[in-house]
């Protein structure tokens, strides 16, 4: 009969469940997953439920203040701006323009990072040598930098922000996943999934991915932290989203001139962007924890 | 009788870098030939870099020669370097256990895909077979929802070794599979394979460096050198009188 080990509550899980557990013993990132999913929501709902249109200008309401203040109005909870618009109505549509975009793009650079980082993985010789000088070439240039080159060269705009962010961060991407994969590649279960008869592909889905895909959303995190610092960046320099969208980086510019005057025009956007980047940098940092620890335990 | 495994002049070499564009050759198994009959053990000795991992894995599959024949029953499976489909008759069991299996899939679910892709039989089937097979090396039929983390060393290599003989192969090779378990652990795993052997009439080649190991289990022996076979015969013989000062050396202690 076999010798039974006795078994933890821990370690009878599975990988998965293991790297879930970890992750919420780390009070931190957790509070950071609130706030993202909060933001996640808040994105997807915002043009429904906030209270004005972007555009909506109040002539008799010019820059209020918030409500807490002597002078603020309930009508206008967190005060109006220059042209009298409703500020809570267009940080709450900036959380769709440069959170949800965000997503979008760290979404779609996942998908061509781990297509052809896959490719580049599999690839062999001179083709491989040749991908991995370029890549090398490119992750030299810091990805904002890269971003505005190529926004230089496609004109000002936000869609043509969001393909620059892309190719931006593709590079280190497509190097990343490639690293994994080629890890992946050379361990005992690909050989022997191999020997059992599966073809290239299906040791692809069936082995390999399985065991990197938290991998890949902390890639994506990280990613993601990026494309929002570079999509309000880009908003803020005038190459991105054009006014009068409601982007918090351009709102940031846009009121630069009122900082003075209305401090909280300023402050908000800035704020806000500031928690983003920190919830999404909680949880992209809680992950790589938890994998670490998984790794150790 | 005829043997199961019929290996021919079997050749490997390896291309290795010497100076800046020039390649050698570097031959990691030359001119090795040896049968193995059913439910026969041949060891296979020899020191480190002799070419003992390359001969296993070119047998398993997971290489290819060079030059040379394997024949299963009488069949060519391989004919210089070009192998026939065949996954199933011989399997390797891994020096590593728990790295031969993937980490994020429960145990049943790896022996299930094993027989997937090499099956007709249907799911009902495979259900019955994958408890057969865990009951049949000492596990139970709940393990299958464990994953590889999960078990004890000497579990991990039942599991190994199940994941081998699911497919009712001919010839197993255990490439160093048993160094690695401490004293009763492998004495247990040793008792499995010759249980196994006993009421299958499985084969095996024995890919070690315990000479005590060789003794107990294997009936003919095969000591390599640099790629070459100095000797080769049945082991008490070998043992008794060898023809080398190398396997004199060898098998002395
Ligand atoms: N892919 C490879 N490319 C070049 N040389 C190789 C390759 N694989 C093995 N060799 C060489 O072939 C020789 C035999 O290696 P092998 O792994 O078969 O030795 P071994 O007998 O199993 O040794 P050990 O007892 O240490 O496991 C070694 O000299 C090794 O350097
Ligand atoms: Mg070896």
């Amino acid at each position: 009969m076999a010798k039974f080990k006795l078994f933890t509550e821990d370690s009878n899980k599975s990988p998965l469940r293991h790297l879930w557990r970890n992750f919420k013993s780390n009070h931190l990132a957790l509070l950071g997953l609130w706030i993202f999913l909060f933001l996640t929501v808040l994105a997807i709902l915002a043009p429904l439920i906030a209270p004005y249109g972007i555009n909506e200008q109040h002539n008799n309401s010019l820059i209020l203040p918030p409500s807490w203040d002597d002078q603020g109005s309930v009508n206008f909870l967190l005060g109006t701006d220059g042209l009298g618009r409703d500020l809570l109505s267009r940080l709450m549509n900036g959380a769709t323009t440069t959170f949800g975009l965000a997503i979008v793009t760290a979404l779609l650079t996942t998908l061509f990072g781990v297509i052809l980082g896959i490719m580049a993985a599999l690839s062999k010789g001179w083709r491989s040598s040749v991908l991995n000088h370029l890549l090398d070439v490119t992750l030299a240039i810091p990805s904002l930098l890269l971003a505005i080159i190529i926004v230089a060269i496609l004109g000002p705009g936000l869609m043509n922000t969001v393909w620059a962010i892309i190719l931006s961060l593709l590079p280190q991407y497509i190097h990343s996943i490639r690293n994994i994969v080629s890890q992946e590649m050379s361990k005992d279960y690909v050989i022997a999934h191999r020997l059992d008869g599966a073809s290239k592909w299906r040791i692809l889905g069936k082995g390999i991915l399985p065991n990197i895909y938290e991998q890949i959303v902390l890639i994506f995190t990280m990613s993601l932290s990026t494309a929002i610092l570079d999509i309000a960046a880009l908003g803020f320099l005038q190459l991105g989203a054009q006014p009068p969208t409601a982007e918090w980086g351009a709102i940031l510019a846009e009121n630069l001139s009122l900082i003075y005057l209305a401090p909280w025009t300023v402050a908000l956007p800035g704020f806000l962007l500031f928690i983003t980047i920190l919830s999404t940098n909680l949880v992209g940092d809680g992950l790589r924890q938890a994998l670490q620890k998984r790794k150790a335990s | 009788m005829e043997p199961v495994l019929k290996v021919q002049a079997l050749h490997k070499h390896f291309n290795v870098r010497a100076g800046l564009f020039r390649t050698k050759q570097f031959n990691a198994v030359s001119d090795v030939s040896f049968c193995l009959g059913k439910g026969e053990t041949l060891a296979v000795i020899g020191e480190t870099g002799s070419g003992k991992s390359t001969l296993g894995k070119i047998l398993a599959g997971a290489d290819n020669s060079s030059s040379g024949q394997i024949l299963l029953n009488g069949q060519i499976i391989e004919d210089d370097g070009g192998r026939v489909e065949n996954t199933k008759d011989i399997r390797l069991i891994f020096q590593d256990p728990m790295k031969s299996l993937n980490p994020s899939t429960p145990i049943g679910s790896i022996l299930n895909e094993i027989l997937i892709l090499n099956t007709e039989l249907d799911s009902q089937a495979r259900r019955e077979k994958i408890n057969q097979t865990l009951l049949n090396v000492g596990l139970l039929a709940e393990h299958r929802n464990y994953y590889a983390h999960m078990f004890s060393g000497g579990q991990i290599q039942r599991v190994a070794l199940a994941r081998a003989i699911i497919l009712d192969p001919k010839v197993l090779v255990l490439d160093e599979a048993l160094s690695s378990l401490d004293p009763s652990v492998r004495a247990q795993t040793v008792n499995l394979l010759l249980r196994l052997q006993r009421e299958t009439g499985l084969s095996y080649i024995l890919i070690t460096n315990h000479l005590s190991l060789v003794k107990h289990m294997s009936d003919s022996l095969l000591l390599l050198h640099k790629g070459e076979v100095v000797e080769y015969g049945e082991t008490h013989e070998v043992f008794n009188s060898p023809q080398t000062k190398l396997a004199e050396r060898m098998l002395a202690c």
